[in-house]
Order: structure tokens, then sequence, then C-alpha cells
């Protein structure tokens, strides 16, 4: 990658570059490299922010508003969200920026100009690389034409000034100087299915099962909560499914002719029909697999299944971080005589 | 749930149904509940005995949990249990255990457990060639006991000989080597059987620590051995069709068709059938002294002593090998899967500490495992059925001299009252006047079975006595898998009749639908057709032959590291077991589901 261009491609990163892709952006890269089927697509690295920001902070202040705001005082951040977010989504993009921008999307698309693309937020702090910002930036779907990309581009950079974000790192104390925001523009996938699986069960941590959840649709319903999505806990070596709650998926995300999504009353025949067949199950578990061994420690990934091809298309793999920081005590140590391990079960009372 | 409002009826509570209480009095004092049984906690063992014991069949209850608590209490010093006692009521067995819990008194008998259980882990190879070895002079030994003979005078080469002891004597000095020898056998069965066991156990507690939502199927398949002898009928089995269709007699061999009368026809097909023959000797001895039970009743009769279920594997193993399949178990590739299966979950552990830790104890268990898995076929199966036959024998004397109608009424008696009636026929013998016995027998006999066909129609408390706080004794957890969480649901068992749903243990993973073949004896095998769901008692591995035509497996009885479920996971089978009342809820032809994964079957019609 050359530190002169503003754009990288997924197959040119991985998670060493977070700090120039952000995490989503490094996470998609290396999951491409890795061979793991990810939507082609790239990164408008922070480079492209900061150039984009310098000429904010000619003309006012932005960062130093930020930071001078205190973290508990939500009327000042709403004032200041509001004037901040107004002014990026109102500036313009540094000649450069855009015409890489242009050619990417060119590249991108190639002859199928109304190609739906996804926009997304990639934000990034330099001491904080694991920083996950999850769920606090915007995403946007079925974006169609350069025009409507670069809008969202400019939606995804303000988005890092939103009240949430914004009251996340004041009370986060990340340094405002080194936060800043990649943005991926990736190929949309058209999900039948999609949903989020888990390589450590979120309620027992587990490192022997897989957790899928999923429902109709794009994934945003299940990420956001707006569905109860099925759940399934897969043995992760064994393949065997121990766990198959069918919920009742009343709504999913469908692309909206306007561009975006909508969310719309799922059918009453498919509402209590599982969204993934075994097969698909399976499939789903040995990718966890993959990238589980591939990462060499647990993962939470977003994952969903295209609806033409019905291939498995991955979207963002992040470390597993509530089990991993508990891990403490080994369960059991190896004894000099093998033998003395058999007091656990006969030298206690503790059979249950 | 508290132990306040959670108990289980007290056993002064539960009743001799009444019409029985001769019946239920022929049971020897010791084994009667009295007031003081109120205080403790008793299990019914449905496990073993699902079903009202006959007085005789009670000789196994009696030699075995003598021998086993002799191992625990007295021989290893196992440090937190003693020995398990036993009541019978209305013909059901209870248990208890006998916890230690005095943390002196478990640090003493730690102390002893480590010189001798500890000698017996780091000698096993050795100390199990052994056991082997005692375990064929013991079976050689009882088939070797005489016929049993009174003959009008004693013969001549005897006299001549000058003997001196006459042909009544040997009745008594049978009768009483058969029954010493099956009380000795139970001890050889259990010289192994707890630390075996404990192993596995320990084996099993660290990976669900390790790993909270695996299967306990799982760690069973991680810990079962691949060429056990209980995959030995079976694979018996698989060699007859083989040859059947090598020697061309296959044709005989269909469906419905009665061993005797294939057996008939191969005799006349000159070379090739009588080759056959041969081969199924050849197979019978041993292995065909497998019983279709768990070899605790009587009529838990051998493949030997009636060949309807191996005989109702051969079809379908013919079938499949003329279809091009082969029938041998691919034990390269078996093995293979187990290794990778140990060291994929191996990978997943949190340290390498944990991991050397796990490495010790699955050594340990593939140690000493292969005596859990082979022990049964020279104990429950081949042993059993010498000494339920032996004891048959002199039924058919008894029969012989009017004592009652049938050789089978024999087990009607308790093995002190048959030893009397053996010596009422020695001095009939001896002194010329009749026997006692014809007047005495008949009518308690037909009491004794009026008694056991009237509790059969009872059900029984699983538990009787105060709920305790916890399970502590490892021989009922190991032996019996009996947790705070099963009595649990015991408890709440009432309220669950209406439903559509039966939990039991879930032993061989997938999911099958089909029509319920409920199947109460071997001699409804052949009712079972290809695509049934059977639902019996106990499915054991001599039900293997099966296994091959249904679609799942679903019983009242066993566990996930039962023989069955180590048979049905190698055959793909969806199997639940354990579910305690299937045979008794599901009604034959119904519609039923079987997700072997989870252990539930679902009715569905």
């Amino acid at each position: 990658m050359s530190a002169l261009t503003h754009i990288a491609w997924f197959e040119e990163i991985g998670l060493d570059d977070r700090a120039q892709v952000g995490g989503k952006g490094g996470s998609l890269g290396e999951l491409t490299r890795a061979g793991i089927s990810v939507p082609p697509g790239y990164v408008l690295r922070t480079v492209g922010f900061e150039r984009f920001l310098s000429a904010l902070e000619r003309e006012a202040p932005v960062r130093a508003a930020v930071s001078a705001l205190a973290h508990d005082d939500l009327d000042a951040i709403t004032v200041c969200s509001r004037a901040l977010r107004a002014r990026i989504e109102a500036g313009a993009l540094p000649r450069e920026v855009l015409a890489e921008l242009a050619a990417a999307h060119e590249r991108l698309v190639g002859a199928d100009s109304g190609l739906p693309l996804a926009v997304r937020s990639s934000a990034t702090c330099e001491d904080a690389a694991d920083a996950s910002f999850a769920g606090l930036q915007d995403t946007y779907l079925w974006v169609r034409g350069p025009e409507e990309m670069v809008r969202r581009v400019r939606s995804c950079w303000a988005s890092l000034y939103s009240v949430e974000s914004i009251s996340y790192r004041l009370k986060h104390r990340f340094p405002e100087a080194q936060v800043a925001m990649a943005v991926v523009v990736q190929v949309m996938v058209d999900a039948v299915t999609a949903g989020v699986m888990f390589t450590r069960s979120p309620t027992t941590g587990d490192r022997s099962v897989v957790t899928i959840e999923g429902a109709w649709g794009v994934g945003s319903a299940v990420v956001g909560g707006e569905v109860t999505p099925d759940r399934w806990v897969l043995g992760k070596v064994t393949g065997e499914i121990s766990v198959r709650d069918i919920s009742d998926k009343q709504i999913q995300h469908v692309a909206a002719a306007a561009g975006g999504v909508e969310s719309v009353a799922v059918s009453d025949e498919r509402r209590r029909v599982p969204c993934l067949s075994d097969e698909e199950l399976q499939r789903l578990r040995e990718l966890a697999r993959r990238i589980e061994r591939h990462y060499g420690r647990a993962q939470d990934i977003e994952w969903a299944i295209d609806r033409a091809s019905g291939a498995i298309q991955l979207l963002q793999s992040r470390p597993e971080t509530v089990w991993s920081t508990k891990d403490a005590a080994p369960l059991a140590t190896p004894q000099q005589d093998p033998l003395l391990h058999v007091l656990s079960i006969f030298g206690k009372n503790q059979c249950r | 749930m508290t132990t306040e409002s959670a108990a289980f009826p007290a056993p002064s509570s539960l009743k001799v149904v009444p019409g029985t209480e001769a019946a239920q009095a022929a049971y020897p004092y010791y084994m009667q509940f009295t007031a003081a049984d109120d205080e403790r906690f008793w299990f019914y063992n449905s496990m073993h005995f699902p079903e009202p014991m006959s007085a005789f069949d009670m000789v196994t209850a009696e030699a075995a949990y003598c021998a086993l608590g002799s191992s625990t209490t007295r021989v290893h010093c196992i440090p937190t249990t003693l020995g398990i006692d036993y009541r019978i009521i209305n013909g059901r067995v209870y248990i208890g255990g006998n916890a230690v819990t005095d943390p002196a008194e478990i640090a003493r008998r730690t102390g002893e457990f480590q010189q001798r259980a500890f000698y017996y882990y780091a000698n096993w190879e050795r100390l199990y060639a052994q056991w082997r070895e005692k375990m064929l002079v013991l079976i050689r030994e009882a088939q070797a006991f005489p016929k049993l003979e009174l003959p009008e005078f004693e013969p001549l080469a005897n006299v001549h000989a000058g003997r001196g002891i006459a042909a009544n004597h040997n009745l008594l000095e049978i009768y009483q080597k058969t029954l010493e020898g099956y009380f000795r056998m139970w001890h050889h069965h259990f010289e192994f059987l707890l630390l075996g066991y404990g192993a596995y156990m320990t084996f099993f507690a660290f990976c669900k620590k390790a790993f909270p939502e695996i299967s306990d199927q799982t760690i069973a398949r991680m810990v079962a051995g691949i060429d056990a002898e209980i995959f030995r009928p079976d694979e018996e089995v698989r060699r007859l069709a083989r040859r059947a269709v090598e020697l061309g007699v296959d044709a005989e061999f269909q469906e419905g068709r009665t061993p005797q009368s294939i057996m008939a026809a191969l005799e006349s097909r000159g070379e090739a059938g009588r080759r056959w023959l041969e081969e199924l000797a050849t197979s019978r001895d041993p292995w065909f002294n497998i019983n279709v039970g768990d070899g605790f009743y009587h009529y838990h009769r051998s493949w030997n002593d009636d060949l309807s279920m191996p005989f109702a594997g051969l079809p379908g193993y013919i079938a499949r090998f003329k279809a091009g399949e082969s029938l041998e178990r691919p034990i390269e590739a078996l093995r293979s899967q187990r290794r990778q299966l140990i060291q994929e979950y191996r990978e997943l552990l949190g340290s390498d500490e944990e991991r050397q830790a796990y490495d010790q104890m699955i050594g340990l268990a593939h140690r000493v495992f292969p005596y859990v898995e082979g022990h049964k076929f020279y104990c429950e199966h081949w042993y059993t059925n010498l000494f339920f036959n032996k004891v048959r024998e002199f039924g058919a004397l008894l029969a012989q001299h009017r004592f009652f109608a049938h050789e089978e009424d024999v087990f009607q008696l308790t093995h002190f009252e048959l030893e009397a009636a053996i010596i009422d026929l020695m001095t009939s013998w001896s002194n010329g006047s009749p026997p006692r016995g014809p007047e005495h027998w008949p009518q308690i006999v037909a009491a004794r079975r009026a008694a056991i066909a009237e509790w059969a129609k009872h059900s029984t408390p699983p538990a009787l006595g105060p709920v305790p706080e916890v399970i502590d004794d490892p021989a009922i957890v190991m032996l019996w898998g009996i947790t705070r969480e099963s009595l649990d649901r015991w408890l709440r068992a009432g309220t669950d009749a209406a439903s559509r749903e039966l939990r039991g243990f879930a032993a061989s993973s997938g999911v099958a639908e089909g029509p319920a073949c409920v199947v109460r004896s071997v001699e409804e095998i052949g009712r079972v057709r290809a695509g049934d769901i059977l639902v019996c008692q106990i499915t054991n591995p001599t039900w293997a032959p099966i296994f091959q035509k249904i679609a799942g497996a679903v019983s009242d009885i066993g566990g996930s590291m039962s023989h069955a479920a180590i048979v049905a996971r190698e055959f793909g089978l969806p199997a639940v077991v354990g579910t305690g009342t299937a045979t008794s809820r599901i009604r034959d032809g119904q519609r039923i589901r079987v997700d072997g994964g989870r252990g539930v079957v679902t009715l569905l019609s």
C-alpha cells in the first residue's frame, strides 16, 4: 500500500494496518487475504479523513471543540454534534480524494454502474488499535452510483461526531487527536439470511461450541436487535447441533426502493421456519473455525448468505472480549503422579 | 427447590400390594424395609432391575452388592463411599449409598486407597490379563459342572471304586458350587469396575468444566474403545452374512423365517449348507453367549439359547453385502477419527498446563476403559447364562419330580428355598418316601407368579425418603448417573405426565421420525420393520443386528456410556436412552420423533 494513496483495496491490507484503515477495514482485509469470502471492496484510509478535516479545521476548530466538552454535559455535546455533523455533510472533499474515490468506484462496479454498495464506518484510535467502537458509527446499505457513495462517505465521517460517539470517546478519554475515520466501500450482499456467530459461547464461555444467530434478510435487523433471531449451538469439533431455538421472526430488512434498507413484515409461512439449513450451519461452523484458527483467538463474526448464489459472505470479525478477559487459573494442572487426578472423583464429597 | 418442599414418599408409606403379602415375605429378612429406613434416601434401581424381581433373581442383587461393597469399602477403600444397601418391595429393588463424610475418615481412607487402587492403576495391564485368566477358569469350571442325575441305583463303578458318596450328594455339591461360582463371579466383576469408571469420570468431569456445553456422548466417543468385545457378536453376524453369500446359500435367509427352518433347509443343501452351519458353530462359541438383556433376569436368554436375534440381522446384512457394501467395521478409520477428536478438543483448551493435565487424564481413561467395556461379556453375559441355565437344569429335575409344573418355575424360589427343595429331593431319593415338595411348592409358585404379574401393573416411586442436598456418593453418581438434577426431574415428573415429550440421555445424535415398534421381549423382534423406531426397555449390544434396519432407538433404561449408546453411535443411529417410561407411554405404531442430540422423544400422533 503506497503512503501517497488514499485508497487501499482489501487485498492490500491486514490487521497491522488498522491505524490507517480502521478496525473493520483491517479485519475485512485480513479475511480477504486469508482466502475467506468477503464482498470485494476498498477502504478510504484515514489519511483522506485527515485531509478533509484539516480543511475544516482551518475554518473553525473541530477536534478542539470536542476535547473541550465535559463527558456528562449532554446538552453541550448535542449542540456541538449537530454543528460538526452539518459542517462535515456540507464540506467539499479534497480533489485528489474525490478523484481516487471515483477511480476506485469504477474499478469496483465495472460495467454495472448501478451495483449496490455498502458504505461502512471504520473508526480507529492510534493508541487503542483494539478499540472496536462497535455500533457507534453509521453504515449505509444499498448505496448506488458515485455521487451517492461520496455523500455516504461524508455521512460516515460525520457519524464520528454523533452524540453517542462523542460521549463514548470523552467517557473513555480517547485522545481526540488520534481518533480518525476510515470508510469501507464494498459490494452489497443481498442477503437472504444474515446474522452473527460466536466462536466462544456468549453464555458459558465454552470454546468447544459455535453459537450461530440469524434471521431473514440483511443482518442489520439482527445486529440492531429488531428481530429475535433463530439460534443454534454447534459442537465446534463435532458439528453436533445441541440447540435449535427457532424464533418467530416477524420482520426483515430488505432493500428499499429509494436506497438503504426498510423493515418489512415476514410472510406468515416463513416466520417460524428456520432461516438456515443444517448444511448452511455446518458451512458456517467450518468458516468460524477457520477464522478463529487464523486469528489464534475467539472471534465474534458477522455473516450473510447471498440470495442469488447461496454463498456465505463474511462482513466482519472481531476478537471476543468478554470471556477472554475472565480466563484465570487453569482448570487442572499436570500432576507428578497422573493417578492423583482420580482423587478429584474419589476423594471429595463433591460429585454432583 | 428446597429439601422441605421436595421429599419422596417414606419407605414406610409404600405398602405391599394387597394380596401379595406372602410373595413379599418370601424375600429374606435383610431385604425388607424397616422403620429405621425412613431416615435414609433410597432410589429405585430401574437401571438394572426394571421389572419386578422373582424370588430367585434377587440372587443377582445379593451377589452384586456384596461384591460391589467389598471393593469400595474394604478392598480399594474408596475414600468417600462405602457400599450399597438394598431393599425390595413389590418386587422392586431400592438401593441407598453409604457416603463417608467425616474429613478425618476420608483422609484415613485416602491413605489406604492410594496403596490399593493406585497399585491397581499402576499395574493395570498385568492385573487385567490375570483377570481374564481367572474369568476363563471360572467359566470352564461352570461349564464342567456335571449333568444332574438321580439314577435308581448308584452306578456300580462308583461302588467298586469305593467313592463312598452317593449320587444325591452330587446335587447339593453342584448346586452349592453353582451358587458359589456366581457370587465369586461378581467379585471378579467389581475387581476393576469402580476404578475404571473413576478414571473415566475424572476425564469426564474435567471436560465438563473445560467445555461446559460438550455433550456426554462426545466425551464418551473420546474414551470408548474401538475393538471392544461388545462389538464382536454383531461382527460375527456380519461375517455369517458374508459367508452365506460367498457359499451361495443366502437365498435361505428370508425375513420372518425361523432360525430352525433356515437351519433345517441348510442341512439339506449339501456341502455349502453344512459349511455355513460350521461357521455358525464357531461364532456361537463363545460370541453368542450374549444375552438379550443386561444379564439380570433369568428370562433374558442368550443368543445361543434363542437364535432369533442374530438371525433377525442376517437378511439385512446379506442385502447390504450383495449391494457391494463392506460389512467390516472400518477399525483404522474409527481409530483415527477418535484420535482426531481428542486432538481437536485438546487444541481448544486454554493453556498448555491444561493440555498436559488433559493428556494425563485421557491417558489413564484409555488404559483402564477396556475393562469397563470388556467385563460385561464375560460376567453379565457368558457366566450369567451358564449360571441361570444350570439353575434351569435343577428346575427341570424338580419339575420331573413334580415339585412344580415347569422348569422355569424354579425361579420363583429363593436360592435358600431351592437348596431346601434339593435336600427334600435328596432325602426322598435316599429314604424311598415321596418328596414333600409336590404338595408344598405348586401353590406357592402360582401365588408368586400372580404377585409378579400384579406388581408389574403398579408403578413405583423413583425414590423414597428425604432428598439429599447433594449426591455425595461417587459410586451412585458413576454407576447410576444419579445427580441432584435427576432427582429434581423425578420430583417434577408427576406434573409432566400430560406432556408430548419424553426426556432421557442423549445417546447418539441425529433426528429420526417414524412409527414406534414397542418391543417388550425378544420374541417380538421379528415384528421390527425397516424404518421403525425401536422402543424397548433396554437396548443393548445384543440388539445390534437389527440396528441396521431401524431409524432410531428409544429405551427406558441406560446412560450415555451404556453399551447401547456406544453401538448406536457407531451405527449413526439416533438414540435416546434412559427415558424411564418410553415403553409404557408410547403406543405401538404411534409416530414419534427421536432427537438423539438433545435426548428428547416427541409423540407426534
